[in-house]
């Protein structure tokens, strides 16, 4: 019996056992060191809230892995012998393998900072990272103030956590707005917004420079690379990013770049082993994706393909139609298709902006600037029908299709006010249209293909 | 605010400590001339009763309740006893023990409470009410800007099976033994609710009627909690008002009016299998002896159970009940929602409660056919067995011990719907409806669910949204009470309750969205 083994318990690597287990027989053991089961990293940070416990952020029951013969091994993977084929751990043991997947994630980035290996500084990243938090940010007595560098969803997530406990936050974002690498300039400044109204102290275009310890190693302050000023604080969160966690493969010759190098079906250099998730990176970048996309959902995805190929029916990782989603404080994001931040503005596509005068809902969608072209939108606030836009984008609909039909779109819950129409009236008066609004209709909505 | 919180905390605490220390107090002699009342009203044969009482208790004052209780039951038990070793079956007294004791006490007691009944009425459910609303208001402060706030609940000793969840366990437990098995203990609380029900009714209060108060002022106070946790979502706040309306209206105030016009005590909303009396001789007996009115209640009660009941499922879901109109929902929804967060999510809590509620929708359809059977045959058992036997059975373990003491009483250790999730036959019978027959669904956004676990968590009926979510398919469980919390919990957007085509409803789906074409075919394929 062919024997699978998968490094890391994550999303990637369990969906790629659960669907190997589907297709086939084989052998599978899943070895991590992070935690033995496997559990939802992106709720993490309602643990710390005191949402949930960490049972509840356990997809499967405990009995799950011995009903469904999945193997779980505890420990720390050293070295991969190709040759060999063999996983030499940590602490000795050797385990055989006859097809290896690299599904070991990411690890937060750290730019060289001074300081920034002391007591209480950390990013958010794995389970060790909350318990350490829990450390030394558990109330607001032992952590009087917290430092988060890095303007991305981590940081915001880690804002709001520590928020949710009381502790004073001081956010440093690189950016002269929010994420704007990747928002348009609108919504960038509603979230800026929303972040201020949550009392926490936003700084933009504020780098840190270094890390003070106290004498205990402990971190005592940051100091700021702009003003100089020094910000007292107990805890500080690293969440510039994050980067694949490649570091022990390094030395055995499978081929690495930034993350693991994989052509389209997923394959390294070396054959018999994969790469999926956080830690694989595309040779070429697919369509507007990143060559490295640590995204929940593509590592999913890469893991049920994985599978496949694995049970002797090659397939190719073909992403469909790019969608996101993430919460800032209080308002939920969502997009569909591609809307693109001012920096990496192509110049045939255009933005529509609709806001909300409460300043918590607003949409953005790009089109193409001469075909008329539906390329993307962005919604704030206004839940959307993810099936409404994927299938518009396959049909390269126009934007007064879209527009007209957004009604098929809204996902909001029952008797929520619909906006449908007061953002079509802002754009057939932005664009001197008379584009009409479509009721609503089932029959489009659940058409089945 | 947190000093608001805390002054509030204590008028509620002061409120309760009175309110339970009411019944230690008061004192309680049976006079003479209401003891012969009695005894002529009930047509009381026993002379060895009669004389027992008239020694013991005739005359005596008692200052608490028990004593007295234990005097009354006692001389019921004894006499009982004697009467059918001789085989005098007219003698025996067929009335409960502590129901005949709490008429007794009911007229028998005297003093402090009984004189100042709205001054006790303000020092128990005045300061209970004033210390909730202080504690809760300051909450549109507290909770932060609208949104989803379950901040702590896991950290709080309230809402995490911690000592103040298991201290609220024990209370509501010893209420509801106190409500269904000893009501002669509580005569003082009814006392403070006389004239609420002296003003509606005409009559003093019962037991039954102080529950029934009781119950809608927790529920109008909860409400308000509701209100403020979710003024972000419009489903929530017209549901709870939904909900709110139908307890006070057809629950409390109609049936109290109803017996004031010498009607029959009847909740319009309460279909059966729920109401499980329903077709029980001494109802049907009573409703037909209340001419067109009655008559109109037996149609209507048949009507609902019938014919509203499936056709409003088929369109909108069993959540237009259980979610919106339901009584037990109400308290759920309302008292019960700091604990919704409790309950057993495991596969093997689904394997029971399939069993237990179908088992007492089975059972209740069981009894109601031999209640029927003897009705109109006259015969007073089927197959040997008696249908009073099985009615009392039922009333004991599902009526009073599963409805009340665990269905309410384990909100804070078990979750707020024990009862709807595991007992009642109305929500079994609504649920293969909404199964089998419904346009509602509970339908998942695509690929967008990130599996967190907030659906799941925070689903009272222990539903495991989640494992629905994360595979992109529509959520049809029977059990899904329609409350709406998944949807509003998920930071995603994930979850969305709708009543759309019958077509497409059921989706298994194995790969979800966002994965190439190809990939699917493949799978659909298969």
């Amino acid at each position: 019996m062919e024997h699978v083994v998968i490094i890391g318990n994550g999303i990637s690597g369990v969906t790629a056992a659960r669907h190997i287990r589907k297709l086939s027989d084989k052998k599978i053991t899943i070895v991590s060191a992070e935690t033995d089961h496997f559990f939802s990293r992106t709720a993490l940070m309602y643990i710390y809230m005191g949402h949930m416990t960490y049972e509840h952020t356990k997809p499967y029951e405990d009995w799950f892995w011995e009903k469904n013969r999945i193997e779980l091994k505890s420990g720390f993977v050293n070295q991969i012998d190709t040759s060999s084929k063999t996983l030499h751990f940590e602490k000795g043991d050797l385990l055989k393998y006859d097809q290896l997947i690299l599904a070991a994630g990411s690890k937060p980035n750290k730019f060289g900072w001074p300081g920034q290996d002391l007591n209480g500084v950390q990013g958010l990243y794995s389970k060790q990272d909350l318990d350490n938090l829990e450390v030394y940010a558990p109330d607001n007595k032992s952590c009087k103030r917290a430092v988060i560098v890095g303007g991305g969803l981590i940081g915001i997530e880690l804002a709001e956590m520590l928020h949710s406990r009381h502790i004073p936050v001081t956010f440093l974002v690189r950016e002269t707005s929010f994420w704007n690498g990747v928002l348009p300039e609108g919504e960038s400044e509603m979230v800026n917004r929303e972040i201020t109204r949550n009392g926490i102290d936003l700084r933009l275009a504020s780098n840190l420079k270094e890390i003070i310890s106290d004498e205990n190693g402990n971190v005592k302050s940051v100091i700021l690379e702009e003003t100089e000023e020094e910000i007292p604080c107990n805890v500080v969160g690293l969440t510039a990013g994050v980067s694949p966690n490649i570091n022990f493969i390094k030395d055995s010759g499978i081929a690495i770049n930034r993350g693991v190098l994989v052509n389209r079906f997923l394959e390294t250099n070396i054959p018999d082993i994969y790469a999926i998730g956080d830690c694989a990176e595309q040779h070429e970048a697919i369509g507007n994706r990143r060559p490295i996309e640590a995204v929940w959902y593509t590592g999913r995805m890469m893991g049920e393909v994985v599978a496949q190929t694995i049970c002797d029916n090659r397939l190719e990782y073909k992403p469909g139609h790019w969608f996101n989603s993430a919460k800032f404080f209080d308002i939920e994001y969502q997009t569909y298709g591609w809307v693109h931040g001012k920096k990496e503005q192509p110049d045939h596509e255009v933005h529509f902006h609709w806001k909300h005068p409460d300043d918590t809902k607003c949409i953005t969608i790009a089109f193409h600037k001469e075909s008329r072209q539906f390329l993307g939108i962005n919604n704030f606030g206004i839940r959307m029908r993810h099936e409404f836009f994927d299938r518009v984008l396959s049909e390269n609909r126009s934007i007064e299709y879209v527009l007209a039909h957004l009604a098929d779109a809204n996902f909001d819950p029952e008797f929520y006010k619909l906006h449908e129409k007061t953002i079509i009236q802002k754009f057939n008066n932005d664009h001197n249209t008379t584009i009409q609004l479509k009721k609503k209709s089932w029959k489009r909505i659940f058409q089945t293909s | 605010m947190k000093q608001i919180q805390y002054i509030g905390l204590g008028l509620f605490l002061t409120g309760l400590a009175i309110f339970i220390s009411l019944i230690f107090l008061g004192r309680y002699e049976l006079s003479q001339d209401v003891f012969d009342e009695v005894v002529t009203n009930k047509g009381i044969k026993s002379e060895l009763f009669i004389n027992d009482i008239n020694t013991n208790l005739v005359g005596n004052e008692f200052t608490d309740p028990f004593s007295f209780s234990s005097k009354v039951t006692t001389a019921l038990e004894s006499a009982n006893t004697t009467h059918k070793e001789n085989s005098e079956w007219d003698k025996v007294i067929w009335t409960k023990p502590h129901s005949f004791s709490y008429e007794l006490a009911k007229s028998s007691g005297n003093g402090i409470i009984k004189d100042n009944k709205m001054l006790f009425w303000i020092l128990t459910f005045g300061l209970g009410i004033l210390g909730a609303l202080f504690f809760i208001i300051p909450q549109v402060v507290t909770l932060g800007r609208p949104g989803i706030k379950n901040n702590g609940i896991y950290h709080h000793a309230s809402t995490s099976r911690g000592w103040i969840g298991w201290f609220v366990f024990i209370f509501l437990v010893s209420f509801y033994v106190l409500l269904y098995f000893y009501p002669d203990f509580i005569v003082n609380w009814t006392y403070i609710v006389d004239p609420f029900s002296m003003a509606l009714s005409g009559n003093l209060a019962s037991q039954w009627f102080l529950y029934g108060f009781l119950y809608s002022t927790v529920m109008t106070v909860m409400a308000v909690r509701m209100y403020i946790k979710y003024r972000h979502n419009k489903y929530q706040i017209l549901r709870t008002t939904s909900v709110l309306f139908f307890q006070i209206v057809f629950a409390f105030l109609i049936p109290e009016i109803l017996v004031r016009f010498e009607k029959p005590w009847y909740d319009f909303k309460n279909a059966f299998p729920l109401d499980y009396d329903f077709f029980f001789s001494w109802n049907l007996n009573q409703l037909i002896e209340s001419g067109g009115f009655g008559l109109f209640i037996l149609v209507w009660g048949i009507v609902l159970t019938v014919v509203v009941v499936p056709v409003m499922v088929y369109f909108f879901g069993k959540r237009w009940y259980c979610s919106w109109v339901c009584g037990c929902g109400g308290l759920a929804e309302t008292l019960g929602d700091p604990y919704r967060q409790l309950s057993d999510k495991s596969l093997k809590a689904w394997q029971l409660e399939r069993w237990l509620v179908h088992g007492v929708l089975v059972f209740a359809l069981v009894m109601t056919g031999f209640t029927l059977y003897s009705y109109f045959s006259g015969a007073d058992a089927v197959l040997g067995i008696k249908t009073q036997t099985i009615q009392d059975i039922y009333g004991f373990l599902i009526g009073a011990i599963f409805a009340g003491v665990i269905g309410t009483g384990f909100y804070p250790i078990f979750g707020n719907r024990v009862w709807c999730r595991f007992g009642c036959p109305l929500a079994a019978y609504l649920g293969f409806v909404q199964r089998f027959k419904s346009r509602f669904r509970i339908t998942t956004n695509g690929g967008q669910c990130i599996s967190c676990g907030n659906c799941s968590t925070y689903c009272e009926q222990g539903i495991d949204v989640r494992a629905y979510a994360q595979k992109g398919e529509n959520i049809i469980r029977s059990s899904c009470v329609g409350c709406g919390i998944c949807a509003a919990v998920c930071p995603r957007g994930v979850l969305k309750l709708e009543n759309g085509p019958e077509n497409g409803r059921i989706n298994p789906t194995e790969i979800l969205l966002g994965n190439d074409v190809d990939l699917m075919d493949l799978l659909n394929q298969k």
